[in-house]
């Protein structure tokens, strides 16, 4: 559950609730940005996301980085993923 | 060196070892890793292995999910089991064992349990069943309260009102202090943890060199990183400096994030005792849910029973926790305690510690051995 994913804003969407569409593993879902409402997040940033929420913006290398090595991780990324694709944040 | 072929650059981590064998020639370190996501990497990537015998890892309390004591758990699947309720949690939480079962356990048995990946799939189950009370069963460091603050504001804000939180969440200075107050353990470092630090920031660490007189350096989860952080240890030894470093700049800076710090300090406020898992009740340790919050506050509005239960007497959690024993040191290691029928909290998560060795270590250690290494 730790486990934090990058993934690239894509649009922002509704800003009173905090919400922007990312790009996660090739599937887009909500992610919501409250807690980086002070960095000005754009489409084209990448995010760390855990639980739903982007943690911290990220560089295009770390986050491609950070994939390749959570993709070594196996079943435990899988299941994350999997998680994130089931998540319905609205 | 079999292991460091799967790195991504096996140069760099061949480099690396070199330069880490070469400043621990001289004595025997002993360094913690803080975190669970550390200690799978560790063991999923063999580090043990490639490290001169003179640096010795010890696997610390950094997984939100071992460090749940058991009489939490029964409070989990006491409210659960509430009728009309809908009960909420991630899916790590699911396997971990009370005194009288587990969640899923309790879902077999006709709770209605749902697994959710965030606890705003959470508050949306709320909107859409006004009608039923549904709780979140809210786990983790740093890195995931801001989160349950978050949601709690946001249910606030759009008026969710059978939406409440059973809040466990942990904070990270508290057990680093627990374990440098410890007699039965002699540490010479940290490898500090990397999500959590994005939220909470370097300087909050300042305490382990300022006062305990041990370096702390913040690390990023690839195996370079961590081969990296252990040769950034060294160094300062070499030099003698004793200071906290960063090598997860990438992520992690020196206030953190303070919109998260100032969200979670909004929402929640410090309880004075915690029960943690094999470590016991650490001072100031734990977050609950702000009085103006007491309308989404599940142990307010559920009776909970509260009650401490004790360990399972075979499980020695606590002390793979502590760092005091490797997993495989363990009575009931592999044998009683497995990840599918697990005693212990540590064999739960991926990111346990005995779950880590189960799956990956006692492969590398194998390995290692028919090479001539020693086991580890």
């Amino acid at each position: 559950m730790c486990l934090g994913i990058p993934g690239e804003v894509v649009e922002l969407l509704d800003s009173n609730r905090h919400l922007a569409k990312v790009d996660v593993a090739g599937v887009r879902r909500n992610v919501n940005i409250d807690l980086l409402e002070d960095e000005n997040v754009v489409p084209g940033d990448w995010v760390l996301i855990h639980v739903g929420f982007a943690l911290a913006k990220i560089d295009e290398e770390e986050a491609q980085r950070a994939l390749e090595s959570l993709q070594l991780m196996g079943q435990a990324y899988d299941d994350e993923v999997q998680a994130v694709i089931e998540s319905q944040i609205a | 060196m079999r292991f460091v072929d799967e790195y991504r650059d096996p140069a760099a981590a061949r480099a690396l070892v070199a330069r880490i064998t070469e400043l621990a020639a001289d004595g025997h370190y002993k360094f913690m890793e803080v975190c669970g996501g550390h200690t799978h990497t560790i063991y999923r990537h063999g580090i043990e292995h490639l490290l001169p015998t003179s640096v010795e890892l010890v696997h610390g309390p950094g997984c939100p999910v071992c460090v749940i004591p058991m009489g939490r758990i029964d409070d989990a699947v006491a409210v659960a089991q509430v009728p009309g309720v809908i009960f909420t949690s991630f899916g790590d939480m699911m396997r971990v064992p009370g005194s009288k079962g587990s969640l899923l356990g309790a879902k077999a048995q006709g709770a209605d349990i749902r697994v959710v990946y965030s606890p705003l799939d959470a508050l949306r189950i709320a909107a859409e069943n006004p009608e039923r009370p549904v709780v979140f069963f809210a786990v983790g460091f740093e890195t995931t309260a801001p989160s349950t603050a978050a949601t709690v504001l946001k249910a606030r804000q759009d008026a969710v009102v059978n939406f409440s939180i059973f809040s466990n969440h942990v904070t990270i200075v508290p057990p680093i202090r627990a374990i440098l107050e410890s007699r039965d353990l002699r540490l010479d470092g940290f490898i500090g943890p990397g999500h959590v630090s994005t939220v909470v920031g370097q300087r909050l660490y300042r305490f382990v060199p300022e006062e305990y007189g041990k370096p702390f350096v913040t690390a990023g989860f690839e195996p370079l990183d961590i081969l990296q952080a252990i040769a950034m240890l060294l160094t300062q030894f070499s030099e003698r400096r004793c200071c906290v470093e960063n090598q997860y700049t990438r992520c992690v800076s020196e206030a953190g994030n303070p919109r998260a710090l100032a969200m979670m300090k909004e929402v929640f406020e410090v309880r004075p005792q915690f029960e943690w898992r094999g470590l016991g009740f650490i001072p100031e340790s734990a977050l609950k849910l702000r009085p103006e919050f007491a309308k989404w506050d599940a142990e307010l509005r559920f009776d909970v029973p509260g009650v401490r239960v004790e360990d399972p007497k075979a499980c020695q959690c606590g002390e793979v926790l502590k760092g005091a024993i490797k997993p495989w040191e363990c009575k009931v290691f592999g044998t009683a305690c497995t990840p599918e029928t697990p005693i212990g909290t540590c064999m739960v998560s991926s990111e346990g510690a005995c779950a880590a060795y189960y799956n990956f270590g006692r492969l590398h250690r194998q390995v290692a051995a028919t090479m001539g290494g020693g086991p580890r």
